[in-house]
């Protein structure tokens, strides 16, 4: 018996060594090289080889004996850092209350004093956040697993690109607009697919996000294919334009109030608005937790055969989630398009979706002020990590992983506020 | 005798070559406690899927007042008066006490979405008339000390009566109990007893119940039926149903 499960480890490990060769000789021994016109691969330095060679035998020493390292690693505290008190704390409806007011007065007074990548990165940021916050309403709240949301986010970008591009509607007249039509979309997409549960539905999700993107590459003529639309409207404040010169019947912003032209400013506008987007967003959010809806989404996710026997129908509260999450990404997608100036439907992939999905994960189903940090994390974190140039997706994928092995239910995990009944 | 609040002929409901149900009727008056008895596998649980939409009955008829609702999706025969409690108990487990009533009374509710969003002053009433409707029942079922705990943490006896009180936020007309009793200790059982007689004499319910307490449904049932292999064997009034040969034959087997 000892000695079968031995001869198991044995067969285990070296498999596992063998896997590290064979992923990291190719990746990381190898090196392409440009000599003139032509490619040559070149081995890398003994350095690197003799790092690979000591990876694997590392592997097949932690794979023979993890039994017996198990113990004493379990016995470590399994969550660093982060007292269990200080957690519960955090996770309290009340003191986020109290932490996202603090964090709206300093998101509203910072910007007039970062640099102007800096408010960039901060708008990108406000952008995924909206997005995880619509992505939370389906995905934590409801429970239904969307693998598509790109798709309305798509939608959203396009709507505005398309009437701005001919019809020359401004932004704000397009916003609800593009909200509706990613609703209309949700509602269109869900009606027939939220008879599914769980895997199926995730699947079909996938499908109608890849549909919508290639749909907008192949639309040559309407869409400008995969060129996309470019010159898009930046938002106007109260019809003041943020460019140097305005385009006629139009004032500028700095000649309005009579002051230099500077670029910042419509930067700091740009994040400015995206900080009210995804303030109005929470404020939803906030009220639908509270609402009979907010509380039918959170009974069908845990048990849909009861909430049917109690008179409720199960696909019209699902539909709901679906359209209400729909209409985030509409916003979203309108504002993406807005300060980006173009769209293309490269940036509607499904890695954006994944990306969406890993917020909400990380930073716990169903929390608001976990997914803030999460967008926050994910979007920040390869940005600042850019001097590890090829390394930080592979750093990436170590956080996510450790994260899930240290955090499993996300960084700041949902505390619903309960209705109490007062004696 | 008054007109039938259910009527049920010929219910028939077959799983491939399994004949789960078997021509079963049943006739409820309304305000009456009427009980299904019958071994185990007999196709009671069954007969309760049908009426209550979970299954679509192979043939037969369900008439509830007179109107047909066999062929009606579950939500929609719970949203005429049929509602249900289950075998394994069913509560939103994360969720209170009080919000499991909460949920239930969905259907009665301001649900709106911009009065939710403006706390409109009749959203406001509409949820603390639900959340009054939800204290009266906690305190009918003797649950109010424990109503702000997740229902999931409650002793199972709790966990039971939460889900008649759950049934009794949508206002039912016909209430279906299966196996309320199971797993309860005497003394619970009798406050269900208790409970039941209530719902009947001040709430205008009409009780369908399974049971297995032959104490409980002897002592407080109007009419029995027994079913045995999906096919009815025998109905009466209790005192004609202990009595019956063809029962006492089926529950203790050939003499």
């Amino acid at each position: 018996m000892m000695a079968r499960s031995l001869n198991n480890r044995i067969k285990t490990a070296f498999f596992s060594a063998l896997l590290v060769l064979a992923v990291a000789y190719p990746v990381l021994g190898l090196k392409l090289t440009t000599v003139g016109i032509k490619l040559e691969v070149h081995g890398a330095s003994p350095a690197m080889l003799w790092t690979i060679a000591a990876a694997a035998i590392g592997m097949f020493l932690w794979q023979l004996l993890r039994d017996r390292l198990d113990g004493p690693l379990s016995s470590l505290p399994s969550l660093p850092g982060l007292p269990a008190s200080a957690s519960s704390f955090l996770t309290l409806p009340s003191t986020q209350r109290w932490i996202i007011l603090g964090l709206i007065v300093v998101g509203l007074a910072w910007p007039f004093f970062g640099s102007r990548g800096a408010v960039d990165i901060a708008t990108l940021i406000l952008i995924y956040v909206m997005l995880g916050l619509g992505l939370n309403i389906v995905v934590g709240l409801a429970g239904l697993l969307d693998l598509g949301y790109v798709g309305f986010y798509a939608v959203g970008a396009y709507s505005y690109a398309l009437l701005s591009h001919y019809y020359g509607l401004g932004f704000w007249t397009c916003l609800p607009i593009a909200g509706a039509l990613a609703a209309l979309f949700g509602f269109l997409l869900g009606f027939p697919v939220l008879r599914l549960r769980g895997d199926y539905l995730a699947i079909v999700t996938l499908g109608f996000g890849e549909i919508i993107r290639i749909l907008l590459r192949n639309m040559t003529e309407l869409t400008g294919g995969p060129n996309g639309i470019s010159n898009i409207d930046k938002p106007t404040l109260f019809g003041l334009s943020f460019e140097r010169r305005a385009a006629e019947g139009m004032q500028t912003f700095h000649e309005y109030f009579g002051i230099a032209y500077n670029g910042i400013n419509k930067v700091i506008f740009l994040y400015l608005v995206a900080l009210l987007l995804v303030l109005l967003t929470l404020f939803v959010i906030n009220r639908l937790l509270r609402m009979p809806i907010g509380r039918a989404w959170e009974a069908l996710r845990e048990d849909e055969i009861a909430c049917r026997a109690l008179g409720m129908n199960p696909t019209i509260i699902k539909l709901s989630a679906f359209t209400l999450g729909a209409t985030f990404a509409g916003f979203a997608g309108s504002f993406f398009a807005a300060r980006q100036g173009l769209v293309t439907p490269e940036s509607f992939t499904f890695i954006e979706s994944a990306i969406i999905l890993a917020i909400v994960v990380l930073g716990g189903m169903g929390s608001q002020l976990g997914i803030i940090l999460a967008a926050v994390v994910m979007i920040l974190l390869p940005e600042l990590m850019r001097e590890f140039s090829e390394y930080r997706m592979l750093m990436f994928g170590a956080l996510m992983v450790l994260m899930m092995i240290w955090r499993p239910q996300g960084l700041l995990p949902m505390q619903r506020p309960h209705l109490e009944l007062k004696p | 005798m008054s007109r039938p609040i259910l009527e049920v002929s010929g219910l028939t409901m077959r799983f491939g070559g399994l004949l789960a149900v078997n021509n079963v009727a049943l006739t409820v008056q309304p305000k009456q406690v009427v009980s299904m008895i019958g071994p185990n596998g007999a196709g009671k649980t069954t007969v309760f899927n049908c009426l209550t939409g979970f299954y679509q009955p192979t043939g037969g008829v369900i008439l509830l007042d007179d109107e047909p609702i066999h062929n009606l999706p579950g939500h929609k025969i719970a949203r005429k008066g049929v509602v249900r409690t289950f075998q394994n108990v069913r509560l939103f487990k994360e969720m209170t006490a009080v919000e499991n009533l909460l949920v239930a009374q969905h259907r009665h509710l301001n649900t709106n979405f911009l009065s939710g969003l403006l706390k409109t002053p009749d959203f406001r009433r509409s949820e603390k008339a639900a959340m009054e409707y939800a204290a009266h029942w906690l305190e009918q079922v003797n649950l109010t000390e424990v109503a702000n705990r997740p229902a999931g943490t409650l002793a199972y006896g709790q966990q039971r009566r939460l889900e008649i009180a759950r049934c009794m936020m949508t206002r039912p007309r016909v209430l279906m109990l299966d196996e309320p009793a199971a797993g309860l200790n005497p003394r619970e059982t009798e406050d269900l007893k208790a409970l039941i007689g209530m719902l009947r004499d001040k709430h205008d319910v009409t009780v369908l119940l399974i049971e297995h307490d032959m104490h409980l449904v002897m002592s407080i049932s109007d009419h029995i039926y027994v079913i045995n292999q999906g096919t009815p064997l025998a109905d009466g009034t209790p005192e004609q149903i202990r009595n019956n040969p063809d029962v006492i034959k089926a529950y203790l087997g050939e003499a």
